[in-house]
């Protein structure tokens, strides 16, 4: 299957678990919002320019936006991380050249502990900006605190059970041949 | 001018990022404001029609739930019957009734249309329901939605066959209600804490009031005709330094649960309307 068509259904599936799944669930507490959805962004290809990144970070957003009558809200948060991605990857990436040689940041191409610290940095960053962006015109600061961190938690164990269960096999390409 | 083109082709992925940024910050808080976005009206029927599919699914799951609020509902209309009611008569004069039975629609205020419910959430900050019933089929933005046990929300944005609804459980929701027993109104709101409870204010500590006291619809309020159920007083919130009460009020709608929900169509609203924003403008 093809790179493009890939992501496409990922694009797809993402939205439809975030939306009538994820969202469904009965509330544990006013904290916890399960968000697995914004692991479509942390899967994208490396070959992506930076632009293009952006972008799709911004589409994706969006489209959780008008299902949960929100606009603007995940799209917002998105595009940060979106944005942000990049560099946490510049700063991160353990083996020389493995964003040449893989195709997409995974526990195979980039190592667990480089991985696992990306996505935490990511997670962090979008459930921050996401929860700001609520708190600004709603709740107070041991909210803000609360939600961010008990979210993360929340977000971190879904992407931990999710690598697991669809585990991405990574191939290991060379331009020498 | 070189240089300007230099600098945004050097910043290029920064700008870039700066204006989504925008983008997406102003449709989140012109929505906030006035709950209009840009292409709201296609994606609200797109996300319906998608919303309708799932629906169709999850419906049946719940059928045995709806089966008994509706039960429930039917006991009640009919223990409302004239028929069940019956004392001694006592009238000792002759009255002519004057009903216009012609033109009794123009004695209608309110009209009540049902819809199904095709999404609904409650667990964040801002829920709201989407229904299936649009502009096509008579529904309009700041209509008030009653369940089968209690009032539901506003309408606030209308698509040709969806509509999307405020549900009680949003922050920027308020209605007028009044205690059952006492008549004294206040305002209902939510604090976001617990989808089961809602905030009742501006009672005043001279009222007594009672754990388990019933709070029902106001007639001033232009939503709702009065006396649907809101709730039942669960708490009563200790706050030593103000006049009023602050109640915790368990809402009548299980809005986890919701299947059927009923739009009420307020006929003579756009007549009160006019009068009292006429009046507002003659006193400035």
């Amino acid at each position: 299957m093809s790179e493009l068509l890939k992501n496409i259904i990922r694009f797809i599936l993402f939205i439809l678990v975030q939306v009538f799944i994820l969202f469904k669930m009965p509330p544990l507490h006013r904290f916890v919002t399960p968000y697995l959805y914004f692991l479509y962004i942390l899967w994208l290809p490396f070959s992506l320019s930076r632009a293009a990144l952006t972008f799709i970070g911004f589409f994706f957003g969006l489209c959780l936006d008008y299902f949960t009558k929100t606009p603007g809200l995940h799209a917002a948060a998105c595009t940060l991380i979106a944005y942000v991605r990049p560099f946490v990857i510049g700063l991160l990436i353990s083996q020389e050249g493995a964003d040449k040689n893989y195709i997409a940041p995974s526990f195979v191409s980039m190592g667990w502990a480089p991985y696992a610290t990306y996505a935490i940095v990511l997670t962090v960053l979008h459930h921050s900006y996401l929860v700001l962006l609520e708190w600004l015109s709603f709740g107070n600061f041991m909210y803000f605190l609360g939600k961010v961190i008990a979210s993360t938690a929340v977000s971190l164990l879904l992407i931990l059970v999710t690598e697991l269960l669809f585990f991405r096999k990574q191939k290991f390409r060379t331009n020498t041949i | 001018m070189r240089n300007v083109f230099l600098f945004i082709g050097r910043h290029f992925n920064f700008l870039f990022f700066l204006v989504l940024q925008i983008i997406a910050l102003s449709f989140l808080f012109r929505f906030n404001k006035y709950h209009e976005a840009a292409f709201l009206n296609v994606s609200t029927e797109i996300t319906g029609r998608i919303n309708e599919r799932y629906n169709n699914i999850e419906y049946y799951f719940q059928l045995k739930k709806t089966n008994e609020a509706l039960v429930q509902e039917n006991l009640r209309l009919r223990q409302q019957l004239k028929e069940n009611y019956e004392g001694p008569d006592s009238l000792r004069r002759m009255i002519n009734d004057t009903i216009r039975v012609d033109t009794g629609q123009r004695l209608l205020k309110y009209r009540i249309l049902e819809a199904k419910v095709v999404n609904n959430s409650v667990t964040a900050m801002a829920n709201y329901l989407t229904i299936h019933r649009g502009f096509d089929q008579g529904v309009r933005p700041n209509m008030g939605v009653t369940g089968p046990q209690g009032i539901v929300g506003s309408v606030v944005n209308v698509s040709k066959n969806f509509a999307t609804v405020q549900s009680m459980l949003h922050y920027q929701f308020g209605v007028v209600a009044k205690l059952k027993n006492s008549r004294e109104t206040g305002t209902i709101s939510w604090n976001g804490q617990s989808p089961l409870f809602v905030t009742m204010k501006n009672i005043p500590k001279s009222v007594k009031v009672n754990i388990g006291d019933t709070v029902v619809t106001s007639q001033t309020s232009s939503l709702f005709p009065a006396n649907l159920m809101v709730g039942t007083i669960a708490d009563i919130v200790p706050d030593p330094s103000s006049n009023f009460y602050t109640l915790k009020v368990r809402t009548a709608t299980n809005f986890s649960t919701l299947e059927y929900v009923y739009v009420i169509d307020n006929l003579q609203y756009d007549e009160q309307k006019r009068l009292e924003d006429s009046t507002r403008k003659k006193i400035q």
